[in-house]
């Protein structure tokens, strides 16, 4: 792709861009969020058209109408959210408007059996004729790939593919990868998580505010090399936030929240937890190891079936969002766009959502009083843009980020549950949020937090909780000496190899 | 690091499969199973209450009689399948009877009037496919404005009933076929065969699976390459021939075109389908519970006749059996996502 | 709005005397007051179906529940012993309303607690609900001689009809309820995303049912008022198909059927545009049965001048609420690839 331009009213997405693919290599894209790494890939796959500049496809020159042109030209796209469809077999999304037909119809053995076919190749064994909603994410994605190779790719464009997996099935993603590599396929990688950069691809683009900034062979740059490159600017930021070990907790008196026995049959084990004034609890585990499933049902978005709860020393029940709230327990879902934005409605609507839905229908919130909330969340937060009456859906994710904790934050919580917040986040918006807990911690707050990025944990918690398998398997005060990779030991212990 | 394995990596997945292995029975099917159950239920009922309810006559009938109701649910049911609606076709299939009414009896050959029925529900269901895709309108708003249209047609041709007389019309209906006790009409024989065609379509084609595609996620079929645009219209395309053919059938069921036919039918319709196990937010659900639907339906019928009560109990119960079918649906499905 | 102009200024040029108003016996007449007058049982109607629509529902029931307030009010009056007397008249009206609340609460008890769609769920109703209301009456079309009662449809007060301040009064009480209170934004709220808004602390199974028992009660009013204009209680005819106006009212004035923000005031505009136009149909003596297809048409124009392709085409810009010029950033990318769309 050379010299690419693509313009929306007011904001220049793209800005000259050259990129270039060779077959057989695994090249990441990078770049923060508003970088246009998002439109560049959306540009190579035919969903946008460009304002000027060529594409070259194998030394052709193409233009793409639409998405069909692109994947006619051998480039195909797996995207975060596995576009396939659930209510259909396995063989049947890989071989979609492609099956084995007959005299009569869709020869389905046939069919089933090609894809077999194509699934084997990535070392991938899956029954056909199973549904595909019956399999994970990461089996989902790899159908998804399949039928990539269907389509007889030369470019394989992955989109945040290992957003939602462990450990093992990443690993299992990188092979095939690799043996795709090596088939000459060459494949577009883009995340946000630098070490997996690192491990698997061959070369990195850089793209900031637009344009590029660089191409570079993998080792050429070192991590914060790239991170500033992407920034702009030093990783002093993230250095900045003081390790949170140095903070004592008093642990005297009640806590904000025990919790005795909970457990919920499918989701979480019997477990216990205690969160003190101004005590960050940091979770780590694996996907599935019950985190999430154990705070939902702290917070009452889904029901316990056995267990107490207490708040301050007194029993509650909290069996609802609208109990909690009561108790001023406040939780930010790691699914902000099915659960947490209301994308129609608009940045001040959204944070004052929070304490409106506290008072109630009946007494409604003063304009004054929103404009003061909403003002003063917008700077301490630095929501950008800060016109207050933008609608949500228009705000990047780090900021809608931003717009949702202003929500929980002006309930004035007692305890505040934070699950991934800052997934799928620019560094910037990330470190900026994370500083605000720790500073939220300070003055009293406790916090439950939730991160799949083990130095996010370390870095903020006073107290690390491990999980696995649905049941805490650790549980330690955080101190300067632990690392990522103890905790990384701790879960490979406990687990069954 | 541990192997990486290759199946299911969440416990439940593994639980799911094994089960599933198991039973061989997709979830899926659950809802038309349960349909096909309380069809047999209500057949043994009738018997056991009744005496001699379960005869070859009234099986025969309750094909003959819902005849049109059977090839409007096929249609319907292609519809629900992409996640739309189509509140036309109980007026569809009135204008297309009207106008056959209107062109027979001023002498057009029927050779030529029932082309033109089905062009015309075609091009019906063109309108709200186009309505649909292309103008973004929500498919019972671009349905309702079809119902209106062919409504208001119907009488735009006629304000009264116009009577039919073409004997080839009327013996699609009248003509018998019989073996033993039981009877089929030619009428009965078309129902049959919509059924097994769209059966097959909707199972052996590209445009078939393309619909479940759709319905199970449109933008993931848009995105897998599949034609999308096409496909949406063409389901209403369908629905309107199949409204088509069901004018053909209860005209030459009443002898007449009249705009007064088929008010409500949408309804009736659209609830056999989902009585026949058709989720109403689509990608799940077979023809053939389509054709069960329709079945319980005119057991129904014919069950409020025997005990004598007054017809508008026949409304009633399809509405509470519909209600007790969407619950039990539901449970189901919350019992699926629960896993 | 511009179509409701386009309409009054189609009418006035073809019969001038149609803007015009003359006074009798200090009470107000002409076609601009039928209008006002007849469009009172679809605007109570449309005005609870917009807070249903918003909450990504819909209320196929409403018909029905109009029938069966109808037939319970007049079947009170007539067994009545004094049915002038304004307080039977009350009484009747209160218990036929009360029961169609009843009804709507039921409707509401299924989509928000039971989670079942609300298409089936009214349909239900629509399906049965005459059936009902047949039942109430014994299966007769029971009428009655109450001059009180007759003033609800027939009467003027003030010089305007009686029905006119009913829609007015609607309008103002719901009105305020979903503005000065935080109902408003919170149904919205609800219809945007239900499952944020219940993680927010919204009461969102309250809202709903609640909304759904209103619908209810609009739709017993408005049967009231059918009831009272043909004095008695026709259970097949009462508010036929007047769901589906209403929902057309709804769709006309620019709330989107697939739930969020809604506008009452352009539920008002859309249910005065189709009583303009079922007025002018007849005035032009065009059979009533044939009405619908000048609906369709309507209802054609107003889609696509709504519709997104439409507008592109026509190169305008959406404005965004608030913001001066569209501003982008990576909103374009949720806008792509997160279209739900809901029947």
């Amino acid at each position: 792709m050379r010299d690419i331009s693509i313009e929306f009213p007011g904001v220049k997405a793209l800005d000259g861009v050259d990129f270039t693919l060779r077959s057989g290599e695994i090249h990441s894209l990078l770049g923060e969020n508003g970088a246009g790494k998002s439109t560049l890939i959306k540009a190579l796959t035919g969903v946008y058209p460009i304002d000027s500049g060529t594409i070259r496809v194998a030394g052709t020159e193409r233009t793409f109408a639409g998405t069909a042109d692109a994947q006619s030209a051998g480039i195909a796209t797996v995207y975060q959210e596995v576009n396939l469809c659930t209510n259909l077999t396995v063989g049947e999304n890989v071989m979609l408007g492609h099956e084995v037909r007959g005299k009569l119809g869709i020869n389905w053995r046939a069919t089933h059996a090609k894809a077999t076919t194509y699934l084997h190749q990535l070392g991938v064994d899956v029954d056909p004729r199973s549904q595909l909603s019956s399999h994970s994410l990461a089996i989902q994605q790899l159908i998804a790939i399949s039928r990539a190779m269907v389509l007889d790719c030369s470019l394989l464009v992955l989109d945040e593919p290992t957003s939602s997996l462990d450990r093992s099935e990443v690993e299992q993603l990188f092979a095939v990868m690799r043996r795709l590599r090596s088939r000459n396929v060459a494949i577009l990688f883009v995340s946000h998580f630098l070490d997996q950069v690192y491990e698997i691809s061959d070369q990195m683009t850089v793209l900031r505010n637009g344009k590029l900034v660089g191409e570079y062979h993998v080792g050429e740059l070192s991590r914060s090399e790239l991170i500033s490159k992407m920034l702009g600017r030093e990783l002093a930021e993230l250095e900045s936030i003081a390790r949170a070990a140095s903070r004592t907790i008093d642990r005297t008196g009640d806590p904000i929240l025990r919790v005795t026995g909970l457990s919920r049959k499918g989701a979480i084990e019997p477990t216990d937890l205690d969160v003190y004034d101004g005590e960050i609890v940091g979770f780590a585990g694996l996907l599935g190891s019950g985190r999430t499933e154990l705070v939902r049902v702290i917070y009452g978005a889904d029901r316990s079936d056995h267990g107490v709860i207490e708040v301050r020393g007194k029993s509650v029940r909290l069996s609802t969002p609208r109990h909690s709230s009561i108790h001023r327990i406040a939780f930010s879902s790691e699914d902000r766009r099915a659960e947490g934005i209301i994308s129609d409605l608009t940045v001040a609507e959204n944070i004052v959502l929070g304490i409106q839905a506290k008072r109630g229908w009946l007494r409604r919130v003063s304009s004054a009083q929103r404009e003061e909330v909403v003002a003063q969340y917008i700077e301490s937060l630095d929501i950008r843009p800060n016109t207050p009456n933008i609608l949500m859906r228009n705000l990047s994710g780090g900021n809608q980020q931003k717009v949702l904790l202003a929500r929980w934050l002006a309930t004035a919580p007692q305890l505040l549950i934070l699950d991934e917040p800052t997934r799928g986040i620019d560094i910037g918006a990330k470190a900026e949020i994370q500083r605000e807990i720790a500073k939220l911690a300070e003055a009293g707050l406790g916090v439950i937090f939730i991160s799949s990025e083990l130095d996010e944990v370390l870095r903020l918690s006073q107290r690390v909780v491990v999980m696995r398998d649905r049941r805490k398997i650790a549980e330690f005060d955080n101190h300067k000496s632990f690392d990522i990779d103890d905790i990384v030991a701790l879960i490979a212990k406990e687990g069954a190899a | 690091m541990s192997n990486t394995s290759t199946v299911n990596t969440t416990p439940s997945g593994v639980l799911k499969n094994g089960l599933r292995r198991k039973m061989k029975i997709r979830l899926s099917w659950i809802p038309v199973l349960a349909a096909l159950a309380i069809l047999i239920l209500m057949l043994i009922g009738g018997q056991v209450h009744f005496g001699s309810f379960i005869t070859p006559a009234m099986l025969s009938s309750l094909l003959v009689d819902n005849a049109y109701l059977v090839v409007l649910a096929a249609g319907m049911t292609f519809v629900i399948l992409s996640g739309g609606i189509d509140l036309s076709v109980g007026a569809v299939m009135a204008f297309t009877g009207m106008l056959a009414a209107k062109l027979l009896s001023v002498g057009v050959p029927v050779a030529v009037v029932i082309p033109l029925m089905l062009l015309a529900g075609a091009l019906f269901g063109t309108l709200i496919g186009v309505l649909v895709h292309f103008f973004d309108v929500q498919p019972f708003i671009a349905s309702l404005t079809g119902m209106f249209l062919a409504r208001g047609l119907c009488f735009v041709i006629s304000l009264e009933a116009i009577q039919v007389q073409n004997p080839f019309v009327l013996r699609l209906q009248s003509a018998q076929l019989n073996v033993g006790s039981w009877y089929i009409t030619p009428t009965g024989i078309i129902a049959l065969v919509v059924i097994v065609v769209a059966a097959w379509v909707l199972s052996y084609t590209r445009f078939g699976r393309t619909v479940y595609a759709i319905g199970g996620s449109e933008q993931s079929a848009r995105l897998m390459g599949l034609s999308v645009a096409r496909s949406k219209i063409l389901v209403y395309v369908v629905s309107g021939v199949c409204a088509g053919i069901a004018g053909l059938i209860l005209t030459s069921y009443t002898a007449a075109g009249y705009g007064g036919n088929g008010v409500g039918t949408e309804l009736d319709t659209i609830a056999a389908v989902v009585i026949g196990g058709t989720l109403l937010t689509g990608g799940s659900g077979y023809l053939v519970g389509s054709l069960v639907g329709v079945f319980v339906y005119g057991v129904i019928k014919v069950l409020i006749i025997y005990m004598g009560a007054d017809a508008s109990w026949e409304r009633i119960t399809i509405g509470i059996l519909l209600l007790v079918f969407v619950v039990v649906q539901r449970f189901i499905v919350a019992r699926a996502n629960r896993n | 709005m511009g179509a409701l102009v386009a309409l009054v200024l189609l009418n006035t040029i073809s019969r001038p005397s149609f803007l015009s108003i003359t006074v009798k016996n200090g009470q107000l007449y002409g076609s601009l007051i039928d209008i006002l007058r007849d469009s009172a049982p679809l605007m109570l109607v449309a005005l609870g179906m917009t807070l249903v629509i918003a909450t990504r529902g819909i209320d196929l029931s409403v018909g029905a529940l109009m029938a069966i307030s109808g037939s319970v009010a007049l079947t009170i009056v007539s067994r009545s012993s004094s049915p002038n007397r304004i307080g039977t008249i009350l009484v009747a009206i209160g218990i036929g309303v009360f029961i169609t609340l009843l009804f709507g609460l039921w409707n509401g008890f299924l989509v928000a607690v039971v989670g079942i769609q609300p298409i089936i769920a009214t349909l239900v109703l629509m399906l049965g609900g005459r059936g009902i209301a047949f039942l109430i009456t014994g299966g007769f079309i029971t009428t009655i001689t109450s001059t009180p009662y007759a003033q609800l449809a027939q009467g003027h007060l003030l010089g305007l009809p009686v029905a006119f301040f009913f829609s007015v009064g609607a309008i103002a009480i719901v009105g305020v309820l979903v503005r000065k209170t935080a109902l408003g934004v919170l149904t919205e709220s609800v219809g945007i995303n239900p499952s944020a808004s219940r993680l927010a602390g919204v009461r969102s199974r309250g809202i709903i049912w609640s909304l759904y028992g209103l619908s209810g009660l609009l739709a017993g009013l408005a049967g009231i008022l059918y009831s009272s204009n043909i004095m008695a209680a026709d259970a097949n005819n009462a508010g036929l198909n007047i769901e589906l106006d209403a929902i057309l009212a709804v769709v006309l004035g620019g709330t989107s059927l697939a739930g969020g923000k809604f506008t009452l005031s352009g539920t008002v505009i859309g249910v005065l545009i189709i009583q303009t136009l079922t007025s002018t149909i007849t005035f032009l003596g065009v059979p009533p049965a044939v009405t619908p297809v000048f609906k369709a048409i309507v209802v054609i124009i107003v889609c696509l001048s709504q519709s997104k392709r439409v507008r592109q085409y026509l190169g305008r810009i959406r404005r965004i609420r608030g913001a001066k010029r569209p501003i982008r950033l990576s909103g374009l990318e949720t806008e792509v690839l997160a279209e739900r769309k809901t029947v």
